[in-house]
């Protein structure tokens, strides 16, 4: 993995996206620059998810834009995403990130030492011929991590990863964001759980209501909420 | 009962005519869903990939077409292959090519359209993973066809019932000549008419029991495939 050199800082310009009448983002304009990871946190429906995928190009935003450090070409970005229920294909975990190496363009020759390396990073050395679909939750979600780490990429995006793992599988995924941002990969993600949040994140961004309330050093957040939004977000109350 | 007892001394017998009519028939069929599927999975996969103006017309007639009376096609292709036809010049009315063209032709609906629907319900499924790791339009195809192979062999399945049971264009287009374009399906006919009820019975028997071996072939193929891939 290389340094995320000329892709961040991840400036978002007056981002707005719609589904018919129901405004899913509202006017967000923030800077995600690179560093530890950037964790999106709020209640369902607060545009976590529509702002991971406008990230990574899977979903055009009505008014705004997104440019990216140095440069302003998606198609130059090196990113990458997981979701919250990756989808395996109907092969082996190896072929699996043999098929994301084959689209980044590794060459084949290249790629059984990738795949050993990635299956090594995510654990799952010892199931490389198992059917992906055969693994376990938490297995299929490190696959997909290892399959998005195929990409190599500088902006590493990810949608609830761990929404549905039991403790054990939550602890190993994040152990392996931790190792990925320790890399020099910007991980930019959304949780539920505010544990997490406090874990991993270097700065968090509060959304509600497709807007971005607070946006801060996880520490200053936790501590010191600068909103009552936040406030009751971190006291465990429902934002309605 | 005596008719029963005759077909299974005819089977067990060897009888060369017999077995040279199950050969032709399989190899008809066979080619017939092998063709078929080159043309049907490939259309299939991308008409369920592409959008354009007219689609759900081009979807409705496909799926029309998978009732295509064999008679009709076995009357088109006759006219095609016909001396005067625009294929003539081929010179292969009645033989077994004229016969694998009849039955591609009904065959290739039945494999396109539950292609279509096969690798349109699983690209549903695969959309956002695959724009994700920016995959072109070709590679999704291969991914979505290599992907669904599993389900897509009961389209084979289903292609290669409907050429094994199919007698009407088959009769118009090869003529069912005895030693050369006789297939089990057009000697059952032409044996019930004349009345030689154990010969018909007796290609009744091995066409149904042809028919189970191969679907109990494909779904241990399937099921073989599934615990390897998931």
């Amino acid at each position: 993995m290389r340094a995320p050199d000329t892709d961040l800082p991840i400036i978002l310009s007056g981002i707005t996206a719609k589904a018919g009448a129901v405004t899913i983002l509202d006017n967000i304009t923030q800077t995600i620059a690179a560093g530890p990871p950037t964790v999106l946190i709020g209640p369902n429906g607060a545009g976590k998810t529509t702002l991971l995928r406008v990230i990574m190009g899977l979903v055009a935003p009505d008014a705004g834009s997104v440019s990216w450090g140095s440069h302003n070409d998606p198609s130059q970005v090196r990113r990458a995403i997981v979701f919250q229920r990756p989808v395996m294909l109907r092969r082996s975990a190896a072929a699996n990130i043999a098929y994301a190496l084959g689209a980044a363009g590794v060459p084949r020759a290249q790629q059984p030492q990738r795949i050993a390396d990635l299956l090594a990073l995510v654990g799952l050395n010892g199931l490389s011929a198992r059917p992906a679909r055969r693994l376990s939750g938490g297995e299929q979600q490190r696959l997909a991590l290892a399959r998005a780490l195929a990409r190599d990429p500088a902006v590493l995006l990810l949608d609830e990863t761990t929404a549905s793992l039991d403790p054990a599988a939550t602890k190993s995924i994040e152990d392996i964001i931790r190792a990925v941002a320790q890399r020099g990969v910007k991980v930019v993600m959304s949780t539920h759980d505010l544990g997490q949040a406090r874990r991993l994140g270097g700065d968090v961004m509060l959304m509600h209501r497709g807007r971005v309330i607070e946006h801060g050093p996880a520490a200053d957040f936790f501590a010191q909420p600068k909103t009552e939004q936040a406030r009751q977000f971190i006291a465990g109350e429902l934002l309605v | 009962m005596s008719g029963d007892t005759s077909a299974l001394t005819l089977i067990l017998s060897g009888d060369p005519g017999l077995y040279r009519i199950i050969a032709l028939s399989l190899v008809v069929s066979l080619s017939a869903v092998f063709c078929a599927a080159v043309i049907g999975i490939p259309l299939g996969a991308l008409i369920a990939l592409t959008r354009f103006r007219g689609r759900d017309g081009v979807i409705v007639v496909l799926n029309a077409l998978m009732g295509l009376p064999p008679v009709v096609v076995g009357l088109a292709v006759y006219l095609a292959l016909s001396r005067s036809g625009p294929l003539g010049s081929l010179g292969i009315l009645f033989t077994p090519q004229a016969m694998i063209i009849a039955q591609t032709v009904l065959v290739t609906p039945i494999i396109a359209a539950l292609t279509r629907q096969t690798v349109e319900d699983l690209w549903l499924e695969y959309r956002e993973e695959l724009a994700a790791m920016d995959i072109g339009p070709a590679a999704r195809i291969g991914t979505l066809v290599w992907d669904a192979r599993f389900s897509l062999m009961t389209a084979l399945l289903a292609g290669f019932g409907r050429a094994a049971a199919e007698v009407g264009a088959i009769i118009i287009v090869g003529g069912n000549i005895e030693g050369f374009t006789r297939t089990m399906t057009t000697a059952i006919a032409l044996e019930t008419s004349k009345g030689d009820l154990p010969l018909a019975i007796g290609l009744g028997i091995v066409l149904i029991a042809i028919v189970v071996v191969v679907n109990a072939l494909a779904w241990a193929a399937r099921r073989a495939g599934e615990r390897y891939a998931g």
